[in-house]
């Protein structure tokens, strides 16, 4: 670790080791695991229906539409599993079946492949896709209930979540006892997933971190509560999961604390003054669409470059 | 300038150099009224008249107009059938009147209508001119009668007000409103450009194989 600072990701030169698109998005998914397994303990039945069904959707579109395109079939690379998960956690565990379908394939077909399959994306297809349900359908994205495990029976009710005007302790936030969408509820997941990406070098710190500090700031200057809001809605899970979407994320250090402070700067706002409750998705949208403009001025210096600073 | 029959130049309009898809014209109406497809219908011909209307009256003075003030001459005529097309809507049709709202009076700045004049009829003759704007008109109302057709469909999940989808179907709520709009136009666009160019490539097959 003490090299870290002289060796950090960044553009060419590289050192090469043996990550490859497949090792990695095996990672993601490892890292997936905690908030999978814990969202179906929470939520029951229908979770785990919901989960299955966008991961197989995601990978049968991926499939499907490099057929049609008569490209190479990668559906090993494992990237569409990835797509399909993080779609199934940002659903609300009461989501019907054509949401989780649609979804997948709107994010497959519609964000990815249209554009160019893995690497060529512009958005997040998950976010994107989960931006597009919303949109077309605010009530069944939004029909959020009390988890199974802690509510006796009563799990057909839904509830306003914390940042809808419900109440909740710092406890229940952190643990999950409160309405949400599968994979968001349980900060302690996220936290033992972000560890474990950040162990094995998946993602760096530099996004997750600056988004959740750049939040802190903002939402105490425009007069909310800061550490319930981070507690609070998919901020945690976006700033980890997919804030650090490799393809709509800048490729500098100091270009990803941008975009993480970006992301978070938008949360604050949008849960501050919009009309949404939550503005997680858009935030870290947005952010991917500034992306190329963030890696414009933001460059790298070339090695042996002499005179203005980069 | 070769010699155009009538019948080439109107279908010229409506497939070859269709506004919509291949010139990639009037894209604000082609997004902005498309939310159903009556909408689409209404805006379509509402343009064809003006463009079939101005495209002949230019082409008439096409010799009388000098160079220098030649736009402001053309939308001077347009505005007139604008207005006129305007009038008759509010008087004949006014819940379509309504539905379309500022969109009428915004048929002056469409860019086809522009296009065909400053392209078209300021150098052809009158019956020329005319067969011009109604191939680019119905072109147009082809094409935004079909993205109108599409996101009413998905978006409402009606066809003309007619439901077709059945009681149980939850409509695609994004399809009516402006994302929906490009959604669509891109995706019929790609389509578009994909068609064209397969049927260049087997062109130039079925020439190599003549030679």
């Amino acid at each position: 670790m003490a090299q870290e600072k002289k060796l950090r990701l960044s553009t060419a030169p590289h050192i090469h080791c043996k990550q490859s698109a497949q090792t990695i998005m095996l990672d993601v998914i490892l890292a997936l695991l905690p908030c999978a397994i814990i969202g179906v303990i929470y939520f029951g039945k229908n979770a785990a229906r919901i989960l299955v069904l966008t991961t197989l959707s995601a990978v049968f579109a991926e499939y499907f539409s490099q057929k049609v395109a008569q490209k190479p079939v990668r559906i090993r690379d494992l990237s569409a599993v990835v797509t399909g998960l993080i779609l199934g956690l940002n659903l609300p565990p009461t989501a019907p079946w054509w949401l989780c379908v649609v979804g997948s394939v709107i994010a497959i077909v519609v964000v990815k492949q249209l554009f160019g399959g893995i690497g060529h994306n512009f958005m997040n297809p998950a976010m994107a896709a989960r931006a597009i349900l919303l949109t077309s359908w605010p009530v069944r994205m939004t029909s959020f209930v009390y988890p199974q495990l802690f509510s006796q029976g009563v799990d057909t009710v839904s509830f306003a979540t914390p940042l809808q005007g419900g109440s909740a302790t710092l406890f229940d936030l952190l643990i999950g006892n409160v309405p949400g969408c599968i994979g968001e509820v349980c900060k302690l997941a996220i936290l033992l997933g972000a560890a474990y990406l950040l162990l094995r070098g998946v993602i760096r710190w530099y996004i997750p971190v600056c988004f959740v500090a750049s939040y802190l700031l903002f939402a105490r200057l425009f007069g909310a509560d800061a550490i319930a809001g981070v507690l609070s809605g998919g901020l945690l899970f976006g700033a980890v999961f997919m804030a650090t979407d490799y393809t709509t994320t800048p490729m500098t250090a100091r270009g990803q604390m941008l975009f993480g402070a970006g992301c978070g700067f938008l949360v604050a706002l949008i849960r501050s003054f919009g009309t949404y409750p939550e503005g997680v998705t858009y935030a870290i949208l947005l952010m991917n669409v500034a992306t190329p403009l963030i890696d414009k001025y933001v460059k790298v210096r070339m090695y042996g470059e002499r005179g203005r600073a980069a | 300038m070769n010699k155009k029959s009538l019948r080439s130049v109107f279908l010229n309009g409506v497939l070859t150099e269709n506004p919509t898809f291949r010139l990639v014209l009037g894209t604000c109406p082609t997004l902005a009224v498309t939310t159903s497809a009556k909408n689409g219908v209404g805006m379509g011909l509402a343009a064809t008249f003006v463009l079939i209307g101005s495209n002949a009256v230019i082409a008439l003075l096409r010799s009388l107009i000098p160079a220098k003030v030649r736009i402001p001459a053309y939308i001077v005529i347009i505005c007139t059938f604008v207005t006129v097309v305007q009038m008759l809507m509010q008087a004949y049709v006014p819940e379509l009147y309504e539905s379309l709202g500022m969109f009428i009076p915004l048929i002056v700045v469409n860019c086809i209508i522009l296009a065909r004049a400053e392209a078209f009829a300021s150098k052809n003759g009158v019956l020329l001119s005319m067969a011009d704007g109604l191939g680019m008109g119905l072109g147009f109302t082809a094409a935004i009668t079909l993205i109108g057709c599409i996101r009413e469909l998905i978006g409402a999940g009606t066809v003309f007000g007619l439901p077709v989808m059945g009681p149980s179907y939850e409509p695609m709520m994004i399809m009516i409103l402006a994302p929906g709009g490009f959604i669509v136009f891109g995706s019929l666009l790609g389509l578009a450009n994909f068609i064209t160019s397969y049927r260049e490539e087997k062109r130039m097959l079925r020439e190599e194989a003549e030679q």
